[in-house]
């Protein structure tokens, strides 16, 4: 049996890819991708028309998508994730049928229960053998784990690899195994290093931001969590990355070994493992250079699917043991609900990615987020778009005060008894316009572009257009 | 009680609206060196509406005007007094009579605005020869002084010798500062720690100037707040020893008896003025007993 084709537009054509069908794309090259891009332009040259396409998120490397939108070459889009160049447009209306939003549990949830089957996954591979074996861990365009691509190969009813990494078969340390895979294509690059992974995620130096990271620590102190056993997830953002080093100073003075840290995982979580503050690191998606390089050596660092990183309909999921989890917010409203969707000006900017599957799983789920950025602030009476519902977090972190939700009066007294400076997150709202002013209520479109669809299925909220002035 | 001070540029919105979340006990606004002539109107006109608009709860709002040979320091004050200031850093004072220039313009303008006179505190910053050698006269120039705090870069400058991380060449200043505020009565506040990524060098160094009889450190950069507060703080173990020499002292007077002693040592009263100075502290930041 030969897998190996010699074309992407080959690999196209025996997919029986028709009008109409689903095609699926995984996040893990970043901004760095080419291969959407390639497969897309391949797609449109045959003549394919009215397809539907299921990326796990789209970057601005993806911006060529649009003109495969204007042609008719896609109608539908579905992503956890939209970075604002191919955002903007899509507020902009640029979409006959709204995009759905979905998380990164929901996703590979609603494909393995078949509410959103896929007629073909392309599945860029930094190296495969000629089976389809392939792993993100090897290879010029190493990205590390490739754990939103397995629902994809494993519930599509093609499966194509694009690799430029061929390797003699069999691959020893494969993440997707070659009985998922119909066919293997290899081209000259998958993408561009540089977008894929950055060299050294910093932390940030300003000192608001740092102020935020030090009562973020404090406030994971104070809840009681901190035990040996302690799991933990952070985003990459500079004052997320930060709270995980004053965590990290705590968990060494006071000895306590944590099981596990999870997410996508950057540099800094590796430096918590190798100093002993976890047992193992759980990674759906490597951020940076230093974590791709662990998670190849360090068989402590374990590559995990987006299904057992927090897929709602899974048998278990990892986010359900979950203690902490650390999360930005674009707007939180004073009933705890979370925007991070959509910009201030009501632009599509980002996407839940795994924010409400952690915060539904986390024991503490904490937002970490200025109380203005430039002179916006970020409290606000109602959000714009509930990415995350306010039922799933529990406290708000701001550089002027820490906001627990009511629901948890524990963790509030908690924060209370130690000190902590607690305020009400309506006061704290209060306090941010008495230096920002109170900003107008947006201009909301008449037409819906986006549908954002929550962890189980559900549609939670609708994002409307940006009416143009 | 102010354990730390931190200097905000005048000029950097951001920093000042963020200022009463840094942790520090007062902030230092500056409308002086942070700040180049072209853009000393601006700083005025910011630090003015930041102390008129932004609550700094319990954090301290100082300015550091420009020096009085400057055509700036009149400016400077009539824009912000209105505003109540708590404190006016002067730089460069060399003499008593720089300080009491400030104290006649500021008694004038609290007079104008209605205000109590002495109101707003002076401080005058001791960084030329001339000022350390007249630290004492300054510290008693007027009544409004109500501490003094030492400039070490532009010192050095002016002695003609290199500023180290050891500080050996500001020794004998430090020493003399604090003598001179002592004997008058006024605070004194020991020289930033320039090089902010060392996190050892600043404990050290405010250590240092703790032990010398320093009442708090000045800091150019938020990184070193949280040190220079732990450092200025009383420890939980000294806190202890205050409460110890209360209760003996307290037990003594009950007992009819004149000399105690503690831990084989006798109890003097500077031991008993530093307790009570340690358990006001504690107190203050909340690390004393109930029901004391």
């Amino acid at each position: 049996m030969d897998k190996l084709v010699k074309s992407i537009q080959e690999a196209v054509k025996l997919s029986g890819l028709k009008d109409g069908m689903t095609i699926s794309f995984h996040h893990h090259l970043r901004n760095g991708d080419f291969v959407l891009n390639m497969v897309m332009e391949q797609i449109a040259g045959l003549g394919i028309r009215d397809l539907n396409v299921n990326a796990s998120s789209l970057f601005d490397a993806h911006m060529p998508i649009l003109e495969h939108i204007k042609n008719g070459v896609v109608t539908g889009i579905s992503a956890d994730y939209i970075a604002a160049g191919v955002g903007r447009a899509i507020s902009q209306g640029i979409m006959q049928k709204p995009v759905q939003f979905r998380t990164h549990g929901g996703r590979p949830s609603d494909i393995a229960l078949g509410r959103t089957p896929i007629d073909v996954a392309f599945i860029a591979a930094p190296t495969a053998d000629p089976m389809g074996n392939c792993s993100g861990k090897y290879g010029k365009s190493a990205c590390g784990s490739l754990g939103y691509a397995f629902a994809d190969a494993m519930y599509a009813k093609k499966v194509v690899v694009i690799t430029d990494n061929l390797v003699a078969y069999p691959l020893q340390d494969f993440s997707i195994s070659e009985d998922y895979v119909d066919y293997v294509v290899t081209v000259d690059a998958i993408g561009d290093p540089k977008g894929i992974v950055s060299g050294t995620t910093q932390i940030t130096r300003d000192p608001v931001g740092l102020v935020m990271a030090a009562h973020a620590a404090r406030v994971i102190e104070a809840s009681g969590l901190l035990k040996d056993g302690f799991s933990f997830q952070t985003g990459a953002g500079g004052a997320s990355l930060a709270a995980a080093k004053f965590l990290k100073d705590i968990m060494l003075e006071k000895k306590i070994q944590g099981s596990f840290g999870m997410g996508g995982i950057t540099g800094y979580m590796v430096e918590m493992l190798q100093a002993g503050c976890f047992r193992n690191l759980m990674d759906v998606q490597c951020f940076d250079l230093k974590a791709v390089e662990s998670i190849r050596t360090d068989p402590r660092h374990l590559e995990i699917s987006a299904m057992q990183y927090a897929s709602p309909s899974s048998r278990s999921a990892a986010v359900d043991s979950l203690d902490v989890v650390i999360l930005g917010a674009t707007q939180i409203d004073t009933d705890f609900n979370v925007n991070v969707h959509t910009d201030s000006n009501g632009y599509i900017m980002g996407g839940s990615g795994g924010h409400s599957d952690t915060a539904a799983g986390a024991k503490l789920s904490m937002i970490i987020a200025p109380m203005f950025r430039a002179r916006l602030p970020i409290v606000t009476d109602k959000v714009t778009c509930v990415s995350t519902p306010g039922k799933d977090i529990d406290v708000l972190v701001t550089q002027g005060g820490i906001a627990v939700n009511p629901k948890n009066q524990e963790l509030q007294q908690r924060l209370m008894a130690a000190g902590l400076p607690v305020v009400d997150i309506r006061e704290l709202k209060e306090k941010t316009e008495r230096i920002t002013g109170t900003p107008k209520t947006l201009a909301k479109g008449d037409r819906v572009v986006a549908e954002v669809i929550d962890r189980y299925g559900q549609l939670q909220d609708s994002i409307y257009n940006v009416p143009t002035k | 009680m102010r354990r730390s001070m931190l200097f905000l540029p005048g000029n950097n919105p951001n920093m000042l609206i963020n200022g009463n979340c840094l942790g520090a006990d007062a902030i230092i606004f500056d409308l002086e060196d942070a700040v180049s002539p072209a853009e000393k109107d601006a700083a005025r006109i910011l630090v003015r509406n930041t102390l008129r608009y932004m609550d700094f709860g319990g954090c301290e709002r100082i300015v550091r005007i420009n020096s009085i040979d400057t055509p700036y320091w009149k400016k400077d004050l009539s824009t912000i007094l209105p505003w109540k200031p708590d404190m006016i850093l002067l730089p460069k004072t060399g003499a008593a009579a720089d300080a009491q220039a400030v104290d006649a313009y500021l008694t004038e303008l609290e007079q104008q605005l209605g205000m109590e006179p002495n109101t707003v505190a002076l401080m005058p910053l001791i960084e030329t020869a001339m000022g350390v050698e007249n630290a004492f006269s300054i510290a008693t120039a007027a009544k409004r002084v109500r501490a003094l705090f030492l400039g070490a870069e532009d010192l050095t400058t002016d002695l003609q010798c290199k500023r180290t991380k050891e500080s050996k060449e500001i020794f004998y200043a430090r020493t003399r500062l604090v003598m001179a505020a002592r004997a008058a009565g006024v605070e004194v506040y020991d020289t930033p720690f320039i090089d902010i990524n060392d996190d050892i060098g600043i404990r050290e160094d405010a250590a240092f100037a703790k032990d010398l009889g320093f009442s708090g450190k000045v800091s150019i950069s938020p990184r070193h707040v949280e040190v220079i507060n732990e450092v200025f703080s009383p420890t939980q173990s000294e806190i202890d020893y205050a409460y110890e020499v209360l209760d003996a002292i307290a037990l003594a007077k009950k007992q009819g008896k004149g000399a105690i002693s503690l831990r084989g040592k006798m109890i003097d009263a500077p031991i008993v003025t530093r307790a009570q100075q340690t358990i006001s502290m504690a107190m203050a930041l909340g690390l004393g007993r109930e029901e004391a």
